[in-house]
């Protein structure tokens, strides 16, 4: 269950082959260890978003290196990229990024298709995660009838179907009032206790201060700024 | 579990997603599937109607004699002397010369041309007649009716109608009336011992040739005509004839093929970004690739099914009502028939692959090049 994620001078270029290249991310060290909730935080344009493609094999770094359990995996082929971006990494994207005119349930098992499992496991598998999520009910509902609250769970379902050890949050409360934003980091509480590595990105102070959180990055300008232990006591 | 059931049941899930993204974009893909349906319907409907006029000359011909000898005088069609038929008796490989007797008048009170001809067994009674469907029906004339014709020499010859030709032998014989030998003799004005051409017999096909050779040899005025040149002339006529119906369609196909193209290459930004989720939640870019693979097989492969099936109840079922006019002769009788069912697999074929594959094609270039960039533009 277990991953630890190391970087190593980290840099990613946008427009690299024009005179007004951008370094959003420039020049980052950085150790996971596994399990725990780390949050990204900063402003916008700090680099957040960006460092958690490169940790996701969404993008591939321009320089650096990016380690998965000591092994590189910033230089893989695409088909290898799938395969962590599909079993060792679950996204949860700031908009959802769910399927419209799919129902939840369809939503939450299409990473699973390319595995190609029993129609039967699968769709319990995923029943069940919503069940657990609180949202079982809405199972047959098209995605674009779900509120925010709704969409985020039937997004954070669609993350842990293939049960990865890493979670990637993008934003996750932005488009959550106060009340969603606390029930979702309960469910952040209980994926730390299963011994998940989460990685939030947030400038939401809510989330910072939560008291499940283990260590905020702060990001500025592409670079760590400051790195601070938050919680004392142990994952899982 | 055996190794084939994970790819089996990945197929299935990807069909399955398939048929649900198809139905998500509902009237795109209906307007899709109706155009190209309708355009695989029309060239199905020549491709058949061409095929099974072919057919039908070819089984028509197959009874044909081997070889026809007219006789030219000055590179004019003469009619040919008994004496001709007697030199060629004598030529070896020829089992029997017939001369026949043939022609075409034209009946001003319908404004057509009948074809008159006299048959191989001549059993029909002088004063009678034997006429085809067609011609039956532009005259209003059935058994027992009386139609008079103004011969060569301007007298007026009457005929009693004694039977009217089936239906089934209409491609031909819609425009026949079979009279008895004095009676043409009468009309056209042809003197005993001459006809219009020779019909030869050669049983051994590869004589056919040298038979021809040796006809100019003997008759130097001669003009032979083989079999299968009656039978590549038809192939021109109908392929021709196609040509001509396809040309002002080719119009429409090229709209068909741009249409196609901008339909099926452009990606919308919500299949843009439909892909980049796909990736983003670990689809390979080959999972993709195959979604879009079944799309586009199951558009075009019902747009095939659809417009082959429509085209075959077309031209075999209602006998081709949109393509009669041109395909089946400018005559001012039609023959009203019903083709037989008569259908080119290799050219079947050739439609599919010149209709699905492009389209495949036209399809995968742009899904796999938005596949295979990196799927971080959906994080922003």
């Amino acid at each position: 269950m277990n991953a630890r994620v190391e970087l190593w001078g980290v840099r990613k270029a946008f427009q690299e082959d024009h005179p007004n290249v951008f370094w959003a991310v420039d020049g980052i060290d950085l150790a996971l260890p596994a399990g725990g909730v780390t949050v990204l935080a900063g402003p916008s344009g700090s680099g957040k978003t960006t460092l958690l493609t490169l940790i996701g094999c969404l993008a591939r770094p321009t320089e650096g290196r990016v380690r998965l359990d000591g092994r590189d995996i910033s230089g893989l082929p695409e088909p290898f990229l799938a395969a962590l971006r599909r079993q060792t990494f679950g996204f949860v994207f700031q908009r959802f990024n769910l399927i419209r005119g799919l129902t939840v349930l369809d939503n939450v098992m299409l990473p699973a298709y390319p595995l190609g499992p029993s129609h039967r496991a699968l769709t319990r598998r995923a029943t069940a995660l919503l069940v657990r999520l609180g949202i079982g009910h809405r199972a047959g509902a098209l995605v674009e009838s779900l509120s925010g609250g709704e969409a985020q769970r039937t997004a954070i379902a669609r993350a842990l179907i293939n049960d990865p050890s890493v979670l990637i949050a993008d934003e996750p409360t932005a488009n959550l009032d106060t009340a969603l934003s606390l029930a979702f980091l309960d469910i952040v509480s209980d994926l730390r206790a299963e011994g998940r590595t989460l990685l939030l990105s947030s400038h939401d102070p809510l989330v910072r201060e939560a008291s499940v959180v283990d260590r905020v990055v702060e990001l500025r300008d592409g670079r760590v700024v400051a790195d601070h232990e938050t919680r004392a006591e142990p994952a899982g | 579990m055996t190794e084939w059931r994970p790819a089996l049941a990945r197929q299935r899930y990807l069909l399955d997603f398939t048929v649900a993204a198809m139905r998500r974009r509902r009237a795109r893909n209906l307007g899709l599937l109706v155009v190209y349906g309708g355009m695989v319907f029309l060239l199905a409907s020549v491709l058949f109607y061409t095929g099974a006029l072919k057919h039908e000359a070819g089984l028509l011909l197959a009874e044909a004699p081997e070889i026809v000898v007219q006789r030219m005088v000055a590179g004019r069609h003469d009619l040919v002397p008994e004496t001709h038929a007697e030199t060629l008796r004598g030529i070896r490989g020829v089992r029997g010369v017939q001369g026949r007797l043939w022609g075409y008048h034209y009946d001003p009170v319908v404004r057509a041309n009948y074809t008159l001809l006299v048959p191989p067994a001549d059993d029909i009674a002088p004063g009678t007649a034997v006429i085809g469907p067609a011609l039956a029906r532009a005259r209003g004339a059935g058994i027992g009716d009386v139609l008079s014709f103004r011969g060569y020499d301007g007298a007026l010859r009457a005929f009693q109608i004694q039977a009217v030709l089936p239906q089934d032998s209409g491609l031909v014989s819609a425009d026949l009336f079979l009279v008895a030998e004095p009676d043409f003799r009468a009309l056209f004005g042809v003197p005993a011992g001459q006809y219009t051409d020779l019909a030869l017999r050669i049983p051994n096909p590869r004589e056919i040739q040298t038979v021809a050779e040796k006809v100019l040899e003997a008759a130097p005025d001669s003009r032979p005509i083989l079999r299968e040149e009656m039978l590549r002339t038809y192939d021109a006529v109908f392929d021709w004839r196609s040509a001509l119906v396809l040309l002002p369609l080719s119009g429409a196909l090229l709209a068909f093929a741009i249409l196609a193209w901008e339909k099926a290459s452009g990606l919308s930004a919500d299949e843009r970004r439909e892909i980049g989720i796909l990736k983003a939640v670990g689809w390979e870019t080959g999972d993709v690739l195959a979604m879009k693979l079944w799309e586009g097989g199951l558009l075009s492969l019902l747009a095939f099914l659809f417009g082959t099936a429509a085209a075959y109840w077309h031209v075999f079922g209602l006998s081709a009502p949109l393509l009669a006019p041109v395909m089946k002769g400018w005559s001012v009788l039609y023959p009203d028939f019903r083709l037989t069912p008569a259908i080119d697999a290799t050219q079947l074929l050739a439609l599919f692959f010149l209709t699905v594959l492009p389209y495949l094609a036209a399809t995968l270039v742009p899904v796999w090049r938005a596949a295979v960039t990196d799927p971080d533009e959906v994080m922003r």
